[in-house]
């Protein structure tokens, strides 16, 4: 589903990623963990297409489409979400509307109609319920005055309601307490199929307990210099990142 | 001739066509010359720094429109808030329109301007009130001197008005260049409610100045929700000298949505003249072309707490400009003096421009003053944002703006008004919006 072959990109002639593959194939749920400052959010973001970033050298293929020309709505179309590690917020515009009109610009650019404002209804119910969001919630300007665990529950909210092909989750764990970190892998663990595929970024093993994943990288340095199963996770957890740079360094 | 002199001139003229024994006579010659001595102002006032007058002083304006004209009410229909039942006082070419307008003396008196000032019932009112809110700056000078036809409201204690009422001026174009006038007294007693829209339409392309005088006062405890909708022709401009002063206790409200016209200055003026009063300005401003409004605010907080809320929006495109000059005084003895203000701003062009000048004159020392402005493009993050979800970047950055503008209509009271704002908004901004945001 998603391949990345030799990718580097940088922001302001600054290099931050140096020649990234991966492959991710439908249904897997990779993770990708590493310190602080090694790329992370780069490559989550290049891959939702954020113009600040520029792809240097190499490919990001989804389907077998190069997709670097292409706008970041126009990845989302093609089935691409990010779960924001800080979600924006949009004073003035309502959870709802925010998702209708995501939802009927995505239908449009498939050459659908727009939703019927019931089974849009019957939708968010239903998905808001998925991630015990309350109705009032949703009438609210979008992420404004959200606490920090509200705000991820809405960005898995909008991936529930948008049903992606290749859903990345930046950091989605960063700022939850435990009920709203079981709630939000609740929630990402009944939207995985076979047809679908997941991208955790995280820099902790904790939520890894709840969203299991099929392979782990560690990405350091703007390159994945080891990948593994599960079991690497529970690894890092204990040994941290330090052996991992030794071992890249000699 | 220039302007100036025609007008000054033209007093003659005028005295001859009003009842020069009235009372107010003498406020109106006072009134001429003070205009004689101040004339027109231009940049070199500190007021007018960034607006000039200059390219609407050079036309041949009528002073006096010699014929009278009407309309039909499908014909300017738009023009109304036509779905609610309302109040109107409608008058074209500065005549009033009676065949467009509904008054009252039932209860409330919503009437003309000229019958208060000459008729003996209305005496008081006018000698307590009239020309007592309005300061002696030249414009309004050179309002009060002409000052002869407009809206006229009074509003009995406790008594609250359900219905609206509309005021509104067309502008016909059967003269190739007319000066209005208009001058309006509301005067609202203790207790009592009133809602009121205000609007200045040109039918055509020809050039109409106009320069208006709203006195407004609100007793104690009164409620007083105005609202001005300024989406005109580009060949018409309007100098809008509002003030209001208000007693303990009661609440007003001007909301002020500029969305068209050459030039638009608006001249707000809030005197808070007892304690626990509460005054808010909002305004929305989206102007493209060569177009250009200016905001001029004044809040005197001259009594303890009491409270100010002042919230501006601008979008400026194209080679537009705007101008926010916000003023903020709190007396001595204006203790717990809560004032806001902010006027934020997005640029669409750089051609357009914004000058904003928050100026606060603080004397009392246990207060609440808070100023922000901003000038902007809009917020890359939020953009992509919207965009990660799908949603293409023309409708992102149209929904965007849509959104900034629209917060300030949360304090529309009138939904028909809110909703035929809100549409206006995304029309000029070309959003579908098939929901509420």
């Amino acid at each position: 589903m998603l391949k990345i072959n030799n990718l580097h990109a940088s922001v302001e002639d600054k290099a931050i990623l140096r020649g990234i593959n991966l492959e991710v194939k439908p249904g897997e749920v990779h993770a990708i963990m590493g310190p602080n400052g090694s790329g992370k959010s780069t490559l989550a973001s290049v891959i939702a297409g954020k113009e600040e970033y520029e792809v240097t050298k190499g490919e990001i293929l989804l389907d077998n489409e190069d997709i670097d020309e292409l706008a970041a709505e126009e990845r989302a179309h093609k089935g691409v979400f990010l779960s924001f590690q800080y979600p924006v917020e949009i004073p003035g515009v309502s959870v709802t509307n925010f998702m209708k009109t995501a939802i009927n610009e995505t239908r449009k650019a498939k050459g659908l109609e727009d939703m019927p404002a019931k089974d849009m209804l019957k939708l968010i119910r239903e998905k808001s319920e998925l991630l015990e969001i309350d109705r009032k919630f949703l009438s609210r300007s979008l992420n404004e005055g959200f606490s920090g665990g509200e705000k991820k529950r809405n960005e898995i909210f909008q991936m529930a309601m948008l049903e992606p092909k290749l859903a990345i989750l930046d950091e989605t764990d960063s700022g939850l307490d435990i009920d709203a970190l079981r709630i939000v892998a609740n929630g990402v663990n009944k939207l995985k199929s076979k047809d679908n595929a997941v991208i955790v970024i995280t820099h902790y093993q904790r939520l890894l307990d709840y969203i299991v994943p099929d392979f782990v990288h560690v990405l350091y340095d703007g390159r994945i210099v080891k990948s593994g199963t599960k079991e690497l996770a529970h690894e890092l957890e204990e040994k941290g990142y330090d052996w991992i740079k030794e071992e890249v360094n000699a | 001739m220039e302007l100036k002199d025609k007008l000054v001139s033209s007093f003659m003229a005028f005295e001859n066509m009003v009842d020069i024994d009235a009372p107010v006579h003498d406020v109106r010659s006072e009134a001429i010359k003070s205009f004689e001595d101040l004339g027109f102002p231009t940049k070199r006032d500190e007021a007018w720094k960034y607006t000039s007058l200059n390219s609407l002083l050079k036309h041949d304006y009528s002073v006096f429109p010699k014929q009278e004209n009407s309309l039909e009410f499908s014909d300017v229909k738009r023009y109304f808030i036509h779905d609610i039942d309302s109040y109107k006082i409608v008058f074209i070419d500065g005549k009033y329109a009676s065949n467009l307008s509904q008054t009252t003396h039932d209860g409330i008196d919503v009437c003309l301007m000229s019958s208060a000032l000459s008729k003996p019932k209305y005496r008081l009112i006018i000698e307590n009130y009239f020309n007592k809110a309005a300061t002696k700056d030249s414009l309004s000078s050179l309002n009060t001197a002409f000052s002869q036809e407009g809206a006229y409201i009074h509003i009995p204690k406790n008594k609250i008005v359900e219905k609206p009422i509309q005021i509104i001026h067309f502008s016909s174009g059967k003269e190739s260049a007319l000066l209005l006038q208009p001058r309006n007294l509301i005067v609202v007693e203790e207790n009592a409610h009133v809602q009121i829209m205000e609007r200045h339409q040109s039918l055509t392309d020809n050039a109409v100045l106009t320069n208006s005088v709203t006195e407004i006062f609100a007793n104690k405890r009164a409620i007083v929700d105005y609202y001005k909708l300024q989406n005109d022709k580009p060949t018409a401009s309007l100098i809008d000298n509002t003030f209001i002063k208000q007693k303990r206790e009661s609440h007003a409200s001007v909301h002020t949505f500029s969305f068209g016209g050459q030039l638009t200055r608006n001249n707000l003026n809030f005197y808070q003249e007892g304690e626990r009063i509460d005054s808010t300005l909002k305004g929305v401003t989206i102007i493209g072309d060569k177009q250009h409004v200016d905001h001029n605010t004044l809040v005197h907080h001259i009594q303890p707490n009491c409270e100010s809320h002042q919230d501006y929006k601008g979008i400026f495109s194209d080679r537009s400009t705007g101008v926010f000059n916000g003023k903020v005084v709190v007396d001595k003895i204006a203790q717990k003096t809560n004032a806001f203000q902010a006027n934020n701003n997005i640029l669409l062009s750089d051609k357009a421009s914004i000058n904003t000048k928050p100026q606060l004159e603080i004397f009392a020392d246990d207060v609440k003053c808070s100023h922000g402005c901003t000038i902007g493009q809009l917020d890359d993050s939020a953009m992509f944002y919207m965009r990660s979800r799908g949603i293409p970047e023309k409708e992102a950055k149209a929904l965007l703006m849509f959104a900034f503008s629209n917060n300030v209509l949360d304090s529309v009271k009138i939904p028909e008004i809110k909703q035929r704002i809100t549409k206006i908004i995304a029309t000029k901004l070309g959003v579908d919006i098939g929901f509420d945001l």
